[in-house]
């Protein structure tokens, strides 16, 4: 094929790139090394928009074990001689053409990234958005990307902890699937994605590689368009009865010792991995592709370097330990072939029918390397003030409170998502803690330890998109926030930002808001970033007019609970029990659900946020667990104080009686979302120690009310029971989905 | 006792079994791979959850052609105690180990949540400590296990009182609401004529560790080692 500027710029290679590579290999690429610089250089694999900004994050801590890049996750010391490897990605435009593999290989990638680094999965969450729940398209895209998340998560056999799923037309054609995985090992069994040792043998295990996900990483780095569906082929198919093989294999050959480093192949395929590992090591390797085992004939050698067929590992092993590997993956019946070996020149060559096809620098083509870096531009968009202008007075209280509650315990973004939890394995491993105790968080038992990991995934997308930089410090906040309710302290932070096209400024200036925000409240809590993944070009060109996302910079967080008797739950626990709320009710309704559903309100800006005084109710909820002070903590989130105690009464089939706080409009009261307010019951022996306790902390508190046997009241008015308001709260989104 | 737990490539219990009979009820374990004829002398035989093969044909489908479980059969042929949950039970019936087979769930889709199973009679190796009037709380977690099996072999399942476990409500009412996928007569368990062989699929072994709130699953997996202490005896 004609190698010129067309053929790159068809690759994704823009002018100034094309003279780069040109540049450094001293002489024009051939095809092959064209189709390597393209996918390496991409926005998914080389992060050229971003990268300057990531750096600007919080990224130390005393118990960080690995910097933020370095290796496939991030890897935080948990005490106890145990580290957590964790980590969140995207896989958002597979799914959005093709939902069920998209989602699968989404979670088999992420779970690749944390045991090739020699941890054992034990805990996944998700965070989904989708647009509009009445179009047939989201619920096709919806029952798909469920449907594959739960075939591949439950074969591979690691349980699902948490999540969150999020409905809003601007995800009407690009939906988001987030999948984070969360792994431990014992610190010292880290395997890293190093290759050194000049003559070390080169290994692809797993998988026989096909024709499948060519071009994945280019695909992944331009926006959607009408005719995205043609690029199927750049969708790969997932196995997870092979990924779970290749986890059981690369756990036991890691404690042979005979493994120098390994790295999952993900997007970019065996490219990415040989160079990524060589550029670590400062060393280079020579690759025969005619050893790979294929599982396809007649195929050249740029596509069995780009591929991304699934469940395959790039593996160096210390020369003359060969067969020790080769034993453990001859155990588990999966391919285990030299296909070439370490040399000390930073250099890749690459060989096929005895013929050099491609040579290229290793760490030219990586980030942190050669690839490029760019400066991009951004601009405040008109929206921003615009939303500033909203004023609660022009909203009119609403004349019929049950009204409210059946609009927003019927809207999908409240509602139960028992329909997609069922159909996850929640409980495999038995280290799920939370499944007969819901929090805030999802709990993992850290077997033989006094400790249990918490672990949240969170992005309220209205919020960031009404303000990035305040919307993404309440992401962070909120993460914080649910991990302290559930009895652990906030340890670190891995993060998922999914973004529109970064050439366009007004989108770039909501990725840089978000940043900045980001920033701020990690310092604050002291949760460092530890890695994670940018997803830029989430928009879709729909007779000719972009739409982009909302900005959705999903958190995932890790939390640790040291002594698992501070485990907390969400629920009420007994009739009788006081209801408080720790922090203030606001005269505040922006953003939320309820101004934006029951009002249809769209423009306002984002809710109240302090963050100091977050940070205080956060430290507070804290001390009140390790006194043994309370018996449930629940969060103000979505929906408000309303939804927040009819979430804390359904376990338990109870109810509350409370009374308004007559400072501020009752909507607000009960559905604002004003930030930084949790709800925490007392029994009545304790309420005069926790009264005195909250004086003493100046943290600002009121008394709600009290635990009743079912009945909902508030201010005296009967307002149901809660068996009622239940039926309706689990079944609504079932039943618009199936509508 | 010494129990040997199966793993074939796919099983995703079989770490959890193993934790329960040996960390928690403080049992001999050894493990059991599919391409071993050696039984290693073991008192019973524990077959987890999990996607045999990958599942990919039929479940169980594939796992009842393994080394192991040639010997498997040979075992509870002579009467040696064998017991399956989920996958197990699968392979179990396709084994012809066990009477029926398990279909898809009547909704079609994959089911984990925690349902209440009653047991039917006391006089078995899961049984012998349970209360049968007290619904016990044992989640499930398939994609296909509707118990079924033809009339005249419900029938005969009766007649020996071969049904271990029905599902039921949480105040232990049988019922249709209480049936989560559709299951011949809310069967969640059953046994063999010879009643050495078991299989359910709701997970006790999911609901046998204090630290995870709910341990109404160790009282069958109690209930099993007792008795196969006495047997021994």
């Amino acid at each position: 094929m004609q190698v010129n500027l067309e053929a790159a710029s068809e690759l994704g290679v823009n002018e100034e790139e094309f003279n780069k590579i040109q540049e450094i290999l001293g002489r024009m690429p051939n095809f092959t090394e064209l189709s390597i610089f393209s996918v390496m250089w991409s926005e998914h694999a080389s992060y050229k928009n971003s990268i300057k900004w990531l750096k600007t994050l919080p990224r130390e801590g005393d118990h960080l074990l690995v910097e933020a890049g370095e290796e496939n996750a991030g890897l935080v010391d948990v005490g106890n001689g145990i580290a957590c490897a964790f980590k969140i990605e995207s896989h958002n435009h597979p799914s959005a053409v093709e939902p069920y593999q998209g989602a699968a290989t989404g979670v088999g990638g992420i779970n690749r990234d944390i045991f090739t680094m020699g941890a054992r999965p034990i805990a996944q969450l998700n965070s989904l958005r989708f647009g509009n729940i009445e179009k047939d398209r989201t619920k096709w895209l919806i029952k798909g990307v469920v449907k594959g998340i739960a075939d591949y998560g439950n074969a591979f056999g690691v349980p699902v902890v948490g999540g969150e799923v999020f409905f809003d037309d601007k995800y009407n054609t690009n939906p988001l699937v987030n999948a984070m995985s969360v792994g431990i090992l014992k610190k010292e069994d880290m395997i890293s994605a190093i290759s050194k040792g000049v003559g070390n043998p080169v290994y692809i295990v797993g998988s026989s590689t096909g024709k499948d996900g060519i071009h994945g990483a280019t695909f992944a780095s331009a926006d959607l368009t009408e005719n995205s569906a043609d690029d199927i082929p750049s969708v790969q198919v997932g196995d997870p009865f092979q990924e779970k093989l290749l986890m059981e294999a690369t756990l036991e050959v890691g404690k042979t010792g005979a493994v120098v480093g390994m790295q999952d192949m993900g997007a970019a395929g065996i490219i990415c991995s040989t160079s990524e590992m060589s550029e670590k090591g400062a060393s280079g390797m020579k690759i025969d592709l005619d050893k790979v085992p294929l599982r396809q004939t007649n195929m050249e050698g740029w596509e069995i370097l780009l591929s991304e067929s699934q469940e395959r590992m790039l593996v160096v092993v210390e020369k003359g330990k060969e067969k020790l590997v080769e034993e453990v993956f001859e155990k588990w019946d999966l391919n285990c072939k030299i296909i070439g070996e370490v040399i000390a020149e930073n250099k890749l060559y690459f060989h096929k029918n005895g013929e050099l096809i491609a040579e290229v620098p290793a760490s030219e083509l990586v980030l942190g390397g050669g690839a490029p870096v760019y400066d991009r531009e951004y601009t405040e968009p008109a929206y921003y003030q615009r939303y500033k202008k909203f004023n609660i007075n022009d909203i009119p209280q609403p004349s019929d409170i049950n009204e409210v509650i059946t609009t927003l315990i019927n809207n999908p973004n409240i509602a139960s998502k028992k329909w997609v939890i069922d159909q996850y394995d929640t409980m495999v491993g038995t280290g799920n803690m939370s499944t007969n105790m819901p929090a805030d968080a999802g709990i993992v038992n850290l077997k033989g330890t006094n400790k249990a990991l918490a672990l949240t995934v969170d992005c309220n997308a209205r919020y960031v998109n009404a303000d990035p930089e305040i919307g993404t410090a309440i992401a962070v906040a909120e993460a914080a926030r649910n991990v302290v309710c559930s009895g652990a302290r906030p340890s670190a932070i891995t993060n998922c930002l999914n973004f529109g096209n970064p050439y366009n400024p007004e989108a770039f200036w909501q990725f840089v808001g978000a940043i900045k925000g980001m920033s701020t409240a990690c310092l604050e809590f002291g949760t460092p970033v530890t890695g994670g993944n940018v997803s830029f070009y989430n928009q879709t060109m729909i007779g000719g007019k972009t739409e982009p996302v909302l900005p959705t910079p999903t958190i995932g967080m890790l939390g640790v609970i040291d002594d698992k008797k501070h485990q907390t739950g969400l629920s009420f626990r007994n009739k009788g029990h006081v209801i408080f709320m720790i922090g203030e009710s606001k005269n505040d309704i922006s953003s939320s659900e309820y101004l934006v559903s029951y009002h249809g309100v769209k423009e306002s800006p984002v809710p109240f946020f302090d963050i100091k005084a977050e940070h205080k109710v956060q430290d507070v909820v804290s001390e009140l667990i390790k006194e043994g002070l309370i018996n449930s903590a629940h969060d103000v989130s979505d929906g408000g104080l309303m939804i927040n105690l009819l979430e804390s009464s359904m376990l338990n089939n109870l109810g509350f009686d409370i009374t308004a706080d007559a400072e501020v409009r009752t909507d607000a009261f009960l559905f604002g979302e004003a930030q930084s307010r949790i709800v925490v019951t007392v029994s009545l022996s304790q309420e005069d120690k926790f009264i005195d306790f909250l004086i003493k902390s100046k943290v600002p508190f009121s008394t709600l009310g009290h635990v009743t046997k079912g009945d909902i009241r508030i201010d005296d008015k009967f307002y149901g029971n809660i068996t009622d308001l239940k039926e309706q709260f689990n079944t609504a989104l079932e039943d618009k989905i199936n509508k | 006792m010494k129990f040997g737990v199966v793993i074939f490539p796919g099983s995703n219990c079989d770490r959890d079994m193993i934790y329960v009979l040996e960390t928690i009820m403080k049992q001999e374990v050894v493990e059991l791979w599919h391409k071993d004829t050696d039984l290693q002398n073991v008192d019973g035989i524990a077959i987890p959850g999990g996607f045999s093969y990958g599942d990919y044909l039929r479940s169980g489908a594939l796992a009842r052609f393994s080394p192991i479980m040639e010997k498997i059969i040979e075992f509870a042929n002579n009467g040696g105690f064998v017991f399956g949950v989920c996958n197990g039970f699968q392979i179990l019936c396709e084994s012809g180990l066990l009477p029926g087979t398990l279909l898809h769930n009547d909704n079609q889709k994959f089911i984990c949540k925690n349902t209440f199973i009653k047991a039917q009679n006391n006089n078995t190796f899961l049984t012998s400590l349970v209360d049968n009037n007290k619904a016990l709380k044992i989640p499930i977690a398939h994609g296909e296990g509707k118990y079924f099996a033809d009339e005249k072999t419900i029938e005969k399942l009766h007649q020996n009182n071969q049904i271990i476990f029905k599902y039921c409500d949480d105040e232990g009412n049988v019922s249709k609401e209480s049936n989560p996928n559709g299951s011949t007569e809310n069967i969640a368990g059953v046994c063999n004529a010879n009643r050495n062989v078991f299989g359910m699929m709701p997970h006790p072994e999911r609901a046998s560790d204090v630290e995870l709130g709910n341990t109404d699953g160790k009282i069958i997996i109690d209930s099993m080692i007792k008795t196969l202490i006495s047997k021994f005896e």
